[in-house]
Formats: structure tokens, C-alpha cells, sequence
């Protein structure tokens, strides 16, 4: 019996275990430890760092840097993944349910494009669209509304820009969802007389629940950890303008040194994140 | 409102949401062909590759996509052996482990990578493992292994039991098993999560810039970057060169995973 607990499953999936133990269980509680150190990237600190205890802690919720972008992480999950790439996505599969395939194929093609794009190249596309002398303002210029959009609409520009990038993920969740709703349903509510907001309200909306519950989680939980797009298209700034959290960990232990500082705002991202997560485990307890 | 006015206004309001989705895309495709490319999307007043002859070297753009197939297949490849292993077990018998183990797994694929990246530097530096393009691949392999793990088992649980259970009555152990009867009937899927996880390594800017320091071992995603900082002064139109020589295999790899499995939405099977 014990031979067959051996062969059946340690064996098996020691591999996977292992990478999973040593690179993603084991930075996690690495970050444990070394947010109570005052590890830095160079000088003494980095060789032998010292225990510091909670002080990590205590200076960073004392700190306004966190608040703030605490803040813009809500503005920017809220306004770029909850509105933008899940609603917008939502009504794109919406909108070309039932349509022509011409028309749907040329929709899905375009919105998919900027998601399969390395998410480096997306970002430098974006920036040169956003530019002052990029393609926006050259649109923009005949009717006299030009300007440096990374400078002056900067949390705009990257909210806008990450809907752009990601709502593709939510539009092809949502018209999976929508071709699983049976077309007798929704033409029975129209034949009663429901017009097409109530038909979706109480067609539709009750079948694709789950759906949209697993797709908000799914956004939400990537939206948290973006990085690259916004470090390409404003570094964070003007300012702080646009420091998100990722961008506030990254900034304090590799450009300031302070890697057990940068540790502890990774936890507190880690500790959002799995909050999330756990919803998300939830709601697909089922499948399981 | 007529069935046929509400069909245009919805047709015309998709078409501006399409043109809207391209815009940004466009002066990638009109500037790798412009000699001056300026940085706005224009048609070229001359049509001309010499921004692909250019960027098209050694150290610009051939070793760095070299660097990016070795990290990117050999995160693919250790990712889509250990997923496998795994799930094999995970799918076949009941344990009181089983639960807890998927949970976990499924709570992992949730969390942002993003926030383990200092840690992930820091335990590198004590391991040595910094600049290390072995130590690169691991940790890539690894961070795509939840949701591969995820991915093969719903593949697995697609094929029946029973097929097994003539080849355990012929005597063989369950890893034959696994390998004469299982394996060959989910190959289209084990391609589909590797693809998969080579599609996200290829992409992955943030992972190889924090672990991977000297410019010989860094992959493309790092290497389109190293065209900004060189103070102001960029060569618009060889960027846009090297970001379609760096876009194409990711599109072809896309092409061929959505053709093969009828739609996108099979990249993401893992949250169905």
C-alpha cells in the first residue's frame, strides 16, 4: 500500500511539485522572511542583512507612498479591468452575437490583435499612438485637441491603454458564455413582448452568471500585477501620477536598493491577490 | 426602432469599435516599412525593408530571439512533462489529498506573478541563480505550471477509464499506461499548453529583465527595450522592424492553436 502511495503519486508529481515548491511557495515565503530584514541590493545590507522586525511594517503603512498608490491600483483595477475590459468585452460579445460573420470575424480579429501581442511591443505601440506627434494627435489635431497625453492625462492613458490590451480575454470568455444561452429563451422574452435591455437583464444575465463572476475575478487578479504597460508608457509618472503598486515595489527595491522594503509591498500586492484568488478557488469549488 | 435601423446602428457602432481597436496598431505596420518613419501611423512615402536589413544581426535581433526560443521552449517543454506527471494522478484515482492539492493549484494560477518578483530576485542572488539562463527557464516553467497542471488534467478527464483498464488487464504499470493509451489521445491538448506557455515566456518583459542581466543572454521581449534607452534619439522605423520579427512567431504559434481547436477560448480552457 505504501509502495503504491510511492508509485501512483509522489513519483508522478514530484517534478511539478517541486518547481512549484521551490519558485512560487518558495519567493512567497521568502518574502516572509526577508520583509523583516533590511536586505538591500548592495553594500553590507545586501551580504548580511540584519532583522529588523516589523519595521519594514510600520514604515510602510506609515508611508503615503503605499496609500497613494493603493489608491491608483483601485482606480486603475476598477476603471481598466472591471469596467473597461470586462464591460466593454461583455458588450462586444453581445453586440455581435447573431451577427454576420464577416462582421464578427473582422471585430474579433482586430480586438484579439492587441492581446496577442507581446505585451512589450503593445505597450510601445501604444506609446507612439499616444505621443505627441503620434497617430492620436494627427486625428486629433484638425479639431485642436493635441496634447501630451502621457503627461497630461496620464492615469486616463493607462487605464484606457490595459482596457484596450485586455478586453480581447473578457470578449472571448463572454462569447463562449453567450452561445451556451439557448436561442428558444431569449426568443420566447422577446415573443412576450421584453425589449432587448430587459431581455439581457433577465434572459441572459442569469445563464452567463458564473461567467462573469469568474471573468471580474480573473481581470481583477491580472490587473493587479500590471507592470510592463505602464512602465513603458509612464514609468510610474509624471511624478507618482501613475505609480501603482507593482511600480512602487519595483522602484523601491531596484531602483532605491531597499530590497527588504520592496519585500514587504510585495506582500501586501501578494496578500490582495490571494484575497482575490481565494473568491475565485470559491466560486469554481464545484469543478473541482 | 426597425429591426433594420437597430442592424446598422449596431453594425456602424462595431466598425468604430474595430477601427478604434486597430488604430494603435497601425503605425507599427506603416513604420517598419518607412525609411523615415516618423512616429505617427503615415503611409510611407517610400516603401523600402532596409529597417529589417538593419536590424537583422547577431546582437539586434537574431541572438536575442535565439535567447527567447530557449528560455520560451524550454519553460514549454519542462512545463508540458511536469503537467503530465502531475495530472495523470490527479485525474485517475481519489485520494483525500486529491481536494486540497487542486485547490491549491487553482488558488495559483490566480495570484500575481508580478508581486513575487523581488522575492524571486533576492532568492536568486542567494542561489546564484541571477543571470543564470537555466535558473530563467525554471522559474518560467514554473510560474506557467498551475494553469498548465489545470489545462491537462480537463484533458485527461475527457478520455475514459475504460481504455486504460484493458491495457492494466494486459499487465501494464499505470506510467505504460499513461504513455501508450492517454498520452496519444490528448497530444492536440498537450500542444495547446505548450504553446501556451511558450506564448506567455516569449511575451514575459518583467521576468528576464529582473533575473537576466547581461545583454548576450536576454531574450527579445528585453531587447525591444534596449532600443528606447539609447537617449532620445530612436530609429523609429527599425523598432517597429524588430517588433514585427518579434510579434510574427507568437501570431503563427496563435494562428495555429486557434485553428487546430476551433477558437481562441481553448487558451484559456483552464477557467471554464
Amino acid at each position: 500500500m505504501r509502495g503504491a502511495v510511492l508509485s501512483r503519486w509522489l513519483l508522478p508529481m514530484a517534478p511539478a511539485v517541486l518547481l512549484l515548491g521551490l519558485f512560487v511557495a518558495g519567493p512567497i515565503l521568502w518574502s516572509g522572511y526577508v520583509s523583516f530584514t533590511n536586505a538591500a541590493l548592495t553594500g553590507a545590507a545586501a551580504t548580511s542583512p540584519d532583522f529588523v522586525g516589523l519595521e519594514n511594517f510600520r514604515r510602510l503603512f506609515a508611508d503615503p507612498a503605499l496609500w497613494h498608490s493603493a489608491w491608483l491600483t483601485v482606480v486603475f483595477t476598477v476603471g481598466s479591468a472591471v469596467i473597461g475590459q470586462n464591460g466593454l468585452g461583455l458588450l462586444i460579445a453581445v453586440l455581435t452575437r447573431h451577427r454576420n460573420r464577416v462582421l464578427r470575424n473582422a471585430v474579433g480579429v482586430s480586438v484579439v490583435s492587441a492581446w496577442v501581442l507581446p505585451e512589450l511591443v503593445a505597450a510601445f505601440a501604444l506609446y507612439a499612438f499616444l505621443n505627441p506627434e503620434g497617430t492620436l494627435n494627427a486625428l486629433l489635431g484638425a479639431v485642436g485637441l493635441s496634447q501630451d497625453w502621457l503627461f497630461s492625462a496620464p492615469l486616463l492613458a493607462i487605464v484606457l491603454g490595459n482596457a484596450w490590451r485586455g478586453t480581447a480575454f473578457s470578449m472571448l470568455v463572454y462569447q463562449a458564455a453567450l452561445s451556451e444561452v439557448p436561442t428558444e429563451l431569449t426568443e420566447a422574452a422577446e415573443v412576450d413582448g421584453a425589449g432587448a435591455l430587459r431581455r439581457f437583464r433577465h434572459v441572459t444575465l442569469p445563464v452567463i452568471r458564473r461567467s462573469v463572476l469568474t471573468n471580474l475575478m480573473l481581470v481583477t487578479l491580472q490587473t493587479l500585477g500590471v507592470f510592463t504597460l505602464i512602465y513603458v508608457l509612464t514609468a510610474g509618472g509624471p511624478g507618482d501620477a501613475t505609480q501603482t503598486l507593482p511600480l512602487l515595489m519595483y522602484d523601491e527595491a531596484f531602483e532605491l536598493d531597499e530590497i527588504g522594503y520592496g519585500a514587504t509591498i510585495s506582500l501586501v500586492l501578494l496578500a490582495v491577490g490571494a484575497l482575490f484568488a481565494v473568491v475565485y478557488a470559491r466560486t469554481l469549488r464545484e469543478e473541482v | 426602432m426597425s429591426r433594420r435601423g437597430e442592424s446598422a446602428l449596431v453594425g456602424s457602432l462595431l466598425g468604430v469599435i474595430a477601427l478604434l481597436f486597430l488604430a494603435p496598431l497601425l503605425w507599427l505596420l506603416t513604420a517598419a516599412f518607412d525609411a523615415e518613419a516618423p512616429l505617427s501611423a503615415a503611409v510611407p512615402q517610400r516603401f523600402t525593408l532596409e529597417n529589417f536589413e538593419q536590424v537583422l544581426d547577431w546582437e539586434t535581433t537574431i541572438r536575442p530571439l535565439w535567447n527567447g526560443l530557449l528560455l520560451s521552449g524550454g519553460a514549454a517543454l519542462i512545463s508540458v512533462l511536469a503537467a503530465v506527471l502531475c495530472a495523470y494522478p490527479l485525474s485517475r484515482y481519489r485520494s483525500r489529498f486529491r481536494r486540497p492539492f487542486l485547490y491549491t493549484v487553482l488558488f495559483a494560477t490566480g495570484l500575481p506573478i508580478t508581486a513575487v518578483m523581488v522575492p524571486v530576485y533576492s532568492m536568486f542572488v542567494r542561489l546564484d541563480l541571477v543571470d543564470s539562463m537555466f535558473g530563467t527557464t525554471l522559474f518560467l516553467a514554473a510560474t506557467s505550471l498551475p494553469v498548465a497542471i489545470w489545462m491537462t488534467k480537463n484533458f485527461m478527464d475527457g478520455v475514459p477509464i475504460s481504455l486504460e483498464e484493458a491495457a492494466w488487464v494486459d499487465g501494464a504499470s499505470a506510467m505504460q499506461a499513461l504513455r501508450s493509451v492517454v498520452l496519444p489521445l490528448i497530444v492536440p491538448g498537450m500542444g495547446v499548453v505548450g504553446i501556451f506557455t511558450f506564448i506567455n515566456a516569449w511575451g514575459n518583459f518583467f521576468v528576464p529583465f529582473v533575473l537576466l542581466l547581461d545583454p548576450a543572454k536576454q531574450p527579445a521581449s528585453v531587447g525591444v527595450f534596449a532600443f528606447f534607452g539609447q537617449g532620445g534619439l530612436i530609429a523609429y522605423g527599425q523598432l517597429a522592424a524588430f517588433s514585427i520579427l518579434y510579434t510574427a512567431p507568437v501570431i503563427g504559434l496563435y494562428l495555429l492553436v486557434s485553428r487546430s481547436l476551433g477558437g481562441a477560448f481553448t487558451l484559456t480552457g483552464a477557467i471554464k
